[in-house]
């Protein structure tokens, strides 16, 4: 890119400006500290220019959009053709309720859903289930049966709207759900889009919110790549999350890192149960975080994108282009938001949008400012989904493509951040990869260093958090938080009581049964557990089937 | 003082956001205190029955799920079942809002940390607070 000797002439000089101007300049001005880091504790130099990139090759490092390594995105136009998809993730107390919140966002100008499901129906148990007291209804919405996801979807049109779903450990049983809505409403689940988010590893990694073993888990993915490349083709059928890796306090290289050889994970089981890699893996997509540090972010989401392109390329011999096009969705960083003047996070997220989008997502979830406090309010999600949309329509940054590209210091971030991230993908192949890093406690305990080291930098005031600790105020009282109600739990257990008694019982044992069969096997368990969502089976009844054969996973406390 | 201070860190009901709590307990260990942390997804009656056999001072519970108001008193009601409440401080953190916690103190959860608490906060407080002499 820069002429060897153009270059030797430029280091020169950098060193007489060095010497000279900076020296000068510094014993008048000191600078504000020794050492200059990234949001993620990545060293920042004072000044970049060519000489950083001096083996930078335009067409192997970026290419043109929409081509191999897709550095620059995974369109040729990117956000000139259509805005990223925005996409607020919602979902509270009941189906009646959340339905609703859809509703209103639909309105508002929102383009695709994204269903936030609570705990118990997350970890697979009914509302009645005894662990299920007091989390009925409180992260999310109550989903006990395939009666409560018509009432979520109802006077929803399923071939018009894109869903995505937050659900890992018994994401075949919601997926199912959902394919039998869309039945109800005459849709084929040939015409169905959206995504599961599918992505055990992370969970053992970060979320907690597993069921089974590794083993039959990786199978249960496994059927879902498998049945849904031919019954429903338009569907994401995992979303690999780095955002969940970066909220329990990693670094963006570890997100990138870990995330990626979760990946390496699920493309190597779907090989091994005998899929071919360019059926399934144009349906892959991934999942980020994104944090305050702007620049570090866009770098990191390009630097991801030409390494997993690579990785398809190089080491699974993908074929199909669409193979090696890491998609992605963002959602602004919860962890970064303050209980404290909480006005400010609407700044915050609106510097996490731009990353986002400066980065090239494809659709994007933006955090509410009370968010660090409880759920969101209907106006503070407003806000949040005006903030995507002032970026879109008024900041200019999406009227044309990878806009960063060729900045010295992004460009060279880009390249740190994926030399980096492949060290980590090394290690874990030395490990066995993923599930046996994991086992091991390898990037729980990374993570962990990384999280304290950032608590002890914010305490002993080198990193400043504003509102936190420095320029803080006495706090006024939060007003106005949205508030569960505690009646939700009852009326679920109500709800229960009478699907029991009104569905055919003889029909839901028998397809329970058939189920229990299959697992024991190794038949695709979609099939059947479509079957036993179509009979009302509820969705502690289908888990507990499952976890009857399968077990249950037994987390390795890491410390 | 003859022994360490001893806390039982610790996730009550099915909340898998393990950060404060792993932040936490770390931060206890290096401030000279001896931490068990129980992992995720413990029922009340674990979280107890742990607490008694570890013979700890202090049980410190993080919860992040909105769950705290079923959850950390029943901890408490189950310490006094086992009349084990007098020896043992009870403290609480995570996403709790301002307004829940005169409730939790009243059924005796003695503080309640939010987001953004230094650990040097929740360290003086079990020190100063401590039930055994």
């Amino acid at each position: 890119m820069f002429e060897k000797e153009k270059l030797q002439e430029l280091k020169k000089n950098q060193t007489d400006w060095n010497d000279n101007k900076v020296e000068k300049s510094l014993q008048r001005f000191p600078e504000r500290k020794d050492e200059f880091v990234t949001g993620s504790n990545q060293e920042v130099d004072r000044l970049y220019t060519p000489t950083y990139l001096e083996e930078f090759d335009y067409d192997q490092d970026l290419g043109f959009p929409g081509e191999y390594p897709f550095t620059r995105g995974v369109q040729p136009t990117m956000y000139r053709g259509k805005f990223w998809t925005m996409r607020q993730y919602a979902g509270f107390a009941t189906a009646e309720e959340s339905n609703k919140r859809y509703k209103y966002l639909l309105e508002q100008g929102q383009t695709g859903l994204s269903v936030a499901f609570d705990l118990p129906t997350q970890i697979g148990y009914d509302s009645d289930h005894a662990l299920s007291e007091g989390e009925v209804g409180k992260v999310g919405v109550a989903i006990d049966s395939l009666k409560d996801m018509e009432i979520l979807f109802d006077g929803i049109p399923l071939d018009k709207v894109s869903t995505s779903m937050t659900i890992n450990a018994p994401a075949s049983v919601l997926l199912a759900m959902y394919i039998a809505v869309a039945e109800k409403q005459g849709v084929s689940s040939q015409e169905l889009r959206g995504t599961i988010q599918n992505d055990i590893l992370k969970e053992y990694i970060a979320r907690g919110t597993y069921i089974f073993p590794t083993e039959p888990s990786m199978r249960l993915i496994t059927d879902i790549f498998e049945y849904c490349s031919e019954e429903v083709p338009g569907w994401n059928t995992i979303s690999i999350s780095g955002y969940h890796i970066r909220e329990a306090g990693s670094t963006a290289v570890q997100e990138v890192a870990f995330t990626l050889a979760d990946g390496i994970a699920y493309v190597e089981a779907a090989i091994k149960a005998g899929l071919d890699v360019d059926k399934f893996a144009p349906r892959l997509s991934f999942f980020f975080n994104a944090h305050n540090d702007l620049l570090e972010e866009v770098a990191k989401y390009r630097a991801a994108r030409r390494l997993w392109a690579k990785i398809m390329k190089e080491r699974f011999g993908a074929k199909n282009p669409k193979s090696m096009q890491l998609k992605f969705h963002t959602q602004t960083g919860g962890s970064t938001l303050t209980a404290q003047q909480p006005d400010n996070n609407i700044v915050r997220v609106a510097i996490q949008t731009l990353a986002a989008v400066l980065g090239g997502t494809q659709s994007l979830h933006t955090n509410s400012k009370d968010e660090a406090l409880a759920l969101p309010t209907e106006k503070s999600v407003r806000v949040a989904l005006r903030t995507q949309q002032i970026v879109a329509h008024e900041s200019g940054v999406a009227e044309t493509v990878d806009p960063l590209a060729g900045s010295y210091y992004v460009e060279s971030l880009t390249n740190n951040i994926e030399k980096e991230a492949m060290e980590y993908i090394k290690k874990i192949d030395d490990l066995g990869g993923a599930a046996e890093a994991i086992d091991k406690g390898f990037m729980q305990k990374e993570i962990m260093d990384s999280a304290y080291e950032y608590q002890k930098q914010i305490e002993n005031g080198e990193r400043i958090v504003v509102g936190m600790n420095k320029f803080q105020v006495k706090e006024e009282p939060n007003e106005g938080l949205l508030k569960v109600d505690p009646a939700v739990g009852e009326m679920q257990k109500e709800k229960i009581n009478q699907l029991k008694a009104e569905r055919n019982n003889e029909q839901v044992e028998a397809s329970l049964s058939a189920l229990k069969d299959a697992a024991k096997g190794n038949k695709n368990l979609m099939p059947y557990i479509l079957d036993a969502v179509k009979a009302y089976a509820t969705l502690g009844e289908i888990c507990g089937v499952l976890r009857e054969v399968f077990g249950e996973y037994q987390q390795n406390v890491i410390l | 003082m003859d022994r360490p201070i001893r806390v039982l860190v610790g996730k009550p009901g099915l909340d898998g956001h393990d950060r404060g709590a792993k932040v936490i307990a770390r931060a206890l260990r290096d401030a000279g205190m001896e931490v068990i942390y129980t992992g995720l997804r413990l029922t009340p009656e674990q979280i107890v029955q742990a607490a008694i056999q570890e013979d700890v001072d202090v049980v410190a519970l993080s919860v992040l799920s909105g769950a705290h108001n079923h959850l950390l008193p029943k901890v408490v009601e189950l310490l006094k079942a086992e009349n084990a409440y007098d020896e043992i401080l009870v403290i609480g953190g995570g996403v709790i809002p301002e307004e829940d916690i005169p409730f939790l103190k009243e059924k005796g959860i003695q503080e309640i940390f939010t987001p953004g608490t230094p650990t040097t906060v929740t360290i003086d407080f079990i020190k100063e607070n401590l039930k055994r002499v």
